[in-house]
């Protein structure tokens, strides 16, 4: 009996020796020679794996910028500036600040604005359906409302509202990763600087049918109608294709345009007061009519300068011809 | 007129759906639930009211309490469950035990791994194999039936249980199937001992020939089955008659063709493939005669089928059907 | 004999053709016409007309835009209203010209009588001249150029001209109107394509339900025979009904027993196929001078009061054709253009006909709602039709995870998207819906490579 005991011991010892040293001496042949910053950067990282970076992963993220010789081309989005400096400091670079950005999305067909005019049977992916028509409201160009946005979002930072039909943002969750950008068959969904404590100003439409078609489709559709354009002061707005784009850079969130657009297509977010439109629509009237009075006023003494400076030949003529 | 609807071709649909084919498989398993209730009278039938009621009962309640999902038995899935779990014991077992055995299958075998079409192993003959290891007296042990007509009750083990005992004591095959006095037209007509499905074969047999019929079921897997059994242990008996049992007492007995007809052609846990089904089948056979010769249990469809379900996700790899304009 | 048919999966729709006794009519000619520029596979067609321009029936408003494009030609006689984009039956934006239709003129040299003409022109590139300005396409589905169809590339070499007579779609009836009443010129415009593919033998190939077609195009192909040697080699094969036999692999697969590789050409086997349709509209444009500018269109469905095959000018509004017929149906659900399996739900009813449009098919909700989806019970119903041998489950499976690469392994680029998956399975799960989506994402990531592949041999080369 104690004879089986100790051959058993003795046996389960001799091979557990054998098998571990067969164990290191693979390890040690199949060793891999990582940079270990490798590791260090990719602790830092959010770990979300969402790909916003453009990369596959936090740790091909990670690989990349330790082979980078700096890391203007590599900034994760999620992670935010907070994160790059980090990872600027494991590998000694410097890092650009980046200003935060959120996701928009630029329809607002609600299912008020915008009604059915047929009924989408199939497998519910905006994709799919975008692939087999332009969508089930007159709008070829809005919202397919399948969700696959919020289905590509990996921060749970959208969701679908039941009441408009549309993708709701939580500007609290957005990390910008840029996901559903990619995932919008239809490229509603845009990164957009964040503003000045979250304000900011977006054409939500992306009509580019004429205006009549457009109106037809969707009562709050940009129409393309310019009037935004001709209001801004600021050169931040340009109409290309019937529709209105406004440019977050050159934005100085005056809410003009909000103001003067017939359909309500502008919109603005996380402004303290809502916005006075007679108020501001009057601003803008004086304003205008200031700018007639003095556009009338310089016409008139350009007109009585060029009608002197016409005069003067005349006299001169005539006292030529005296 | 209204809305028109817009989806994707095709925009028809074959008349056939989850719960048309599960409704067919009750139908082929009619016969043979109607031929066990006449021979084994209102016990049998107690046992399939509790076996399908619970079984029912588990899914509905699992998947509207514990997955929260919308209720999946309409799909009438664990009806088959409940009726094939009845019929693989013997009318004997007290109504508990089946119970329990519902409780595994449905519970188990079925809804832990997400419900109909992604269990490995066919949730009957989980129930069934989780019996016959918990309680085996009931399971093997059996008794002349009463019946709807009614004669008095003698205790004794199946047929394959009293030649495993009997080759056990020393004895020949001949021998013991003499003095048990099995005869073939006994075993395809009804009369010998076993689980209450195995009672009338002719109507299993029927069963299946209508699911063929229908074109529910392909028949490679079954055919397979029998084949390989027949061959396997026409081999052996060949070699030694009085250690072996025959080909045809094989084929017979233990539920090899309820098995073989009704649980190994599950479509969630059999090969997609009419090549894969064949080797599935020739694995079920050669192992159900392993069983049977070599093992501990006098019988191993189930064993077999249950073992074979585990091989089903490489047999779908290996065996794929050929492509259109491809080698 | 055993019939011939293709060699894997398939399915048996009931044929539901219900309109084939219905002859074929001409349609009145609808007061405006849209036709588009994007009419066939391939670049859209330029416009050669402006804004105001007089053009008569038949006469050439737009030219090819590419080398796989076609000519389009006015339908009608008229004024063009305006050119610019116009939602087409998908909702989508598509390039159009408007005519406002002022009588009926012809463009002077089109054969308008309905003589048959049975001598065959000798020069095959003068044919296929002919053929390129009538602006052909193939008329069975795909609206490939058909004069692109027959110049094979170097070094290939055509065996058999296969015509396409088989309409394996339910409902469908048109072209077997028109194997009935214009067979004649089915079978000349056969000995046209024959001719150019170097008088290869060619094979009509039918479907079995379609008896009083074999028949007739029998007799139509031995009163030929005695005309002239150059109907000799043509013949009708009698085919079992499977859909889809009219698929373009499986037919060759059904006649010639040979099967086209993937991403491979009908004529890497050795064979071309045509439409029966197509056919006609060579004859028309060899024989009659006459390019596209109508197509036999069948109207039908059970809940459509009046059942019709009927010949449609090119651009008809097809809120038109439904209005001659007596309006929509109140219990029609869904208006297909095309067969129930491929044809396309039509969204929009103020779009007009193509040349290839073959049917507008009108279903209730209780024949072509989708049911809800449940579970995969691993029948593997869809691999058995999958007449491409594919596995639908696994391709839905493997899209899901979103794995390209073993989508590809498992061919999901072989897929013809015949619908035969989603036809049989049991717990209706939109198969097809995704394995569209994601043969269309595998497609690119082999032109990408392709391109890239091209790219460095360039590059190399340098």
């Amino acid at each position: 009996m104690s004879q089986t005991i100790i051959w058993t011991i003795a046996i389960i010892t001799v091979l557990g020796l054998v098998l571990a040293l067969v164990l290191y001496l693979v390890a040690e042949k199949f060793k891999v020679v990582e940079d270990p910053r490798i590791d260090e950067v990719e602790k830092v990282m959010p770990g979300a794996n969402c790909g916003g970076c453009g990369f596959a992963g936090c740790r091909a993220f990670a690989e990349a910028a330790v082979k980078a010789p700096n890391l203007d081309n590599n900034y994760c989005p999620v992670g935010g500036n907070e994160v790059m400096s980090k990872v600027a400091s494991i590998l000694g670079y410097e890092v650009k600040e980046k200003a935060p950005m959120v996701a928009v999305v630029r329809c607002n067909g609600t299912c008020e604005a915008r009604p059915k005019i047929n009924d989408y049977e199939g497998y519910p992916s905006c994709k799919v359906k975008a692939s087999l028509y332009s969508g089930d409201t007159g709008c070829s160009f809005g919202c397919l409302g399948c969700g696959d946005c919020v289905a590509a979002c990996k921060f749970g930072a959208l969701s679908m509202d039941p009441v408009t039909g549309l993708p709701v943002v939580d500007e609290e969750k957005c990390t910008a990763c840029g996901a559903c950008t990619k995932a919008c068959p239809k490229s509603l969904i845009e990164l957009r600087l964040k503003g000045p404590r979250g304000m900011r100003m977006y054409v939500s439409c992306r009509n580019q049918d004429k205006g009549p078609a457009a109106k037809k489709a969707c009562a709050s559709a940009c129409i393309g109608c310019g009037i935004c354009a001709k209001t801004c002061t600021h050169d931040a707005i340009v109409v290309e294709n019937n529709i209105a784009y406004i440019d977050p850079s050159k934005c100085k969130l005056c809410r003009e345009c909000e103001a003067m657009c017939p359909t309500g297509a502008i919109h603005s977010v996380n402004f303290p007061k809502p916005l006075d439109k007679d108020a501001v629509k009057a601003r803008i009237q004086e304003r205008q009519k200031r700018a007639r009075e003095k556009a009338a006023a310089e016409a008139a003494a350009a007109k009585a300068a060029a009608e002197a400076a016409a005069a003067k030949p005349v006299e001169n003529n005539v006292k030529e011809e005296n | 007129m209204s809305k028109l609807t817009v989806s994707p071709s095709p925009h028809i649909h074959a008349k056939v759906s989850t719960r048309s084919l599960m409704t067919d498989v009750i139908i082929a398993l009619l016969p043979a639930v109607i031929c066990s209730v006449v021979f084994y009278g209102w016990k049998e039938l107690l046992l399939l009211a509790v076996s399908v009621a619970s079984c029912v009962l588990l899914e509905y309640v699992i998947t509207r309490y514990l997955m929260r999902k919308p209720s999946t038995i309409g799909d009438m899935s664990a009806v088959i469950t409940g009726i094939l779990l009845a019929l693989n014991v013997p009318y004997t077992t007290p109504w508990w035990v089946v119970f329990i055995g519902a409780v595994f299958a449905i519970a188990v075998a079925k809804m832990t791994f997400g419900g109909l079409g992604q269990n490995i192993f066919n949730p009957a003959i989980a129930g069934r194999v989780f019996l016959l290891v918990s309680f085996p007296t009931y399971m093997t042990h059996w008794e002349q039936p009463k019946g709807l007509f009614g004669v008095d009750a003698i205790s004794g083990p199946t047929p394959l249980g009293a030649i495993k005992e009997g080759l056990l004591q020393g004895g020949s095959v001949q021998d013991i199937m003499a003095s048990k006095g099995y005869s073939y037209a006994d075993m395809l007509f009804a009369n010998l001992g076993g689980s209450s499905g195995e009672v009338c074969a002719l109507a299993l047999l029927a069963g299946f020939v209508y699911l063929l019929c229908r074109r529910v079921i392909k028949p490679w897997i079954t055919l397979s089955i029998f084949a390989t059994v027949a061959l396997t242990s026409l081999i052996f008996w060949g070699i030694n008659p009085a250690r072996f049992t025959d080909p045809l007492f094989n084929l017979l007995t233990g539920g090899l063709i309820l098995g073989a007809c009704f649980m190994a052609t599950d479509y969630v846990t059999s090969p997609m493939s009419n090549w894969g089904g064949v080797i599935f089948g020739v694995g079920i056979g050669f192992l159900t005669v392993m069983i049977r010769y070599f093992g501990s249990y006098p019988e191993g469809v189930s064993f077999a089928i249950l073992i074979m379900n585990a091989f089903v996700p490489l047999i779908n790899m290996a065996f794929k059907q050929k492509k259109f304009g491809r080698k | 004999m055993a019939k011939r048919t293709f060699s894997i999966g398939g399915v048996h729709p009931n044929d539901s053709k219900i309109s084939r006794e219905c002859r074929i009519e001409p349609l009145p000619i609808p007061p405006t016409v849209y036709i588009s520029l994007s009419q066939h596979i391939g670049a859209p067609a330029k416009p050669i007309v402006a804004v105001g321009d007089k053009v008569k029936v038949g006469q050439p408003i737009a030219e090819p835009g590419g080398f796989v494009s076609a000519f389009i030609h006015s339908s009608v006689s008229g004024t063009v209203k305006s050119i610019g984009p116009r939602k087409d039956l998908a909702g989508n934006n598509q390039m159009t010209v408007e005519i406002a239709v002022e009588g009926d003129e012809w463009l002077e040299g089109i054969d308008t009588s309905d003589t048959l003409v049975t001598d065959i022109p000798e020069d095959s590139k003068a044919i296929l001249e002919k053929i390129r300005l009538g602006g052909v396409v193939g008329l069975g589905g795909a609206t490939f150029p058909t004069h692109v169809k027959l110049s094979p590339p170097p070094g290939s070499k055509c065996e058999m001209l296969i015509i396409n007579g088989c309409e394996c779609e339910p409902y469908l009836t048109s072209d077997f109107r028109t194997l009935l009443e214009k067979g004649e010129q089915v079978v000349v415009g056969a000995a046209i394509l024959k001719q150019v593919l170097g008088g290869v033998p060619c094979t009509i190939g039918i479907e079995e339900n379609k008896p009083e077609a074999i028949e007739h195009i029998n007799k139509v192909i031995a009163d030929l025979k005695k005309v002239s040697s150059k109907f000799d080699g043509i013949s009708v094969m009698s085919l079992k009904k499977r859909y889809p036999q009219g698929g373009e692999k499986q037919l060759i697969d059904a006649v010639m027993h040979r099967q086209v590789g993937s991403g491979g050409l009908p004529i890497s086997v050795g064979a071309v196929v045509q439409n029966v349709a197509t056919a006609l509209a060579v004859y028309d444009a060899v024989q009659k001078n006459k390019p596209i500018i109508d197509n036999s269109i069948t109207v039908t469905g059970e809940c459509f009061p009046k059942q019709a095959n009927l010949l449609v000018r090119v651009g008809t509004p097809l809120s038109y054709i439904i209005d001659y017929l007596g309006g929509v149906p109140e219990n029609a659900s869904k208006i297909i253009s095309g067969g129930p399996m491929m044809g396309k739900a039509i969204a929009n009813l103020d779009a007009a006909t193509l040349k290839g449009t073959s049917a507008l098919l009108f279903l209730t909700a209780d024949q072509t709602a989708r049911k809800e989806a449940s579970a995969c019970i691993r029948c593997g119903r869809c691999a058995d039709a999958c007449p491409m041998g594919l596995e639908p489950f696994l391709l839905n499976k493997l899209w899901k995870a979103d794995n390209l690469e073993a989508l590809e392994k498992n061919a999901v680029q072989d897929c013809i998207e015949c619908g035969c998956c989603l036809y049989s399975c049991p717990a209706n799960i939109p198969l097809l819906d995704m394995i569209r989506m994601a043969k269309a994402d595998v497609m690119k990531e082999i032109r990408a490579r392709a391109a890239a592949a091209k790219a460095a041999a360039e590059a190399a080369k340098k």
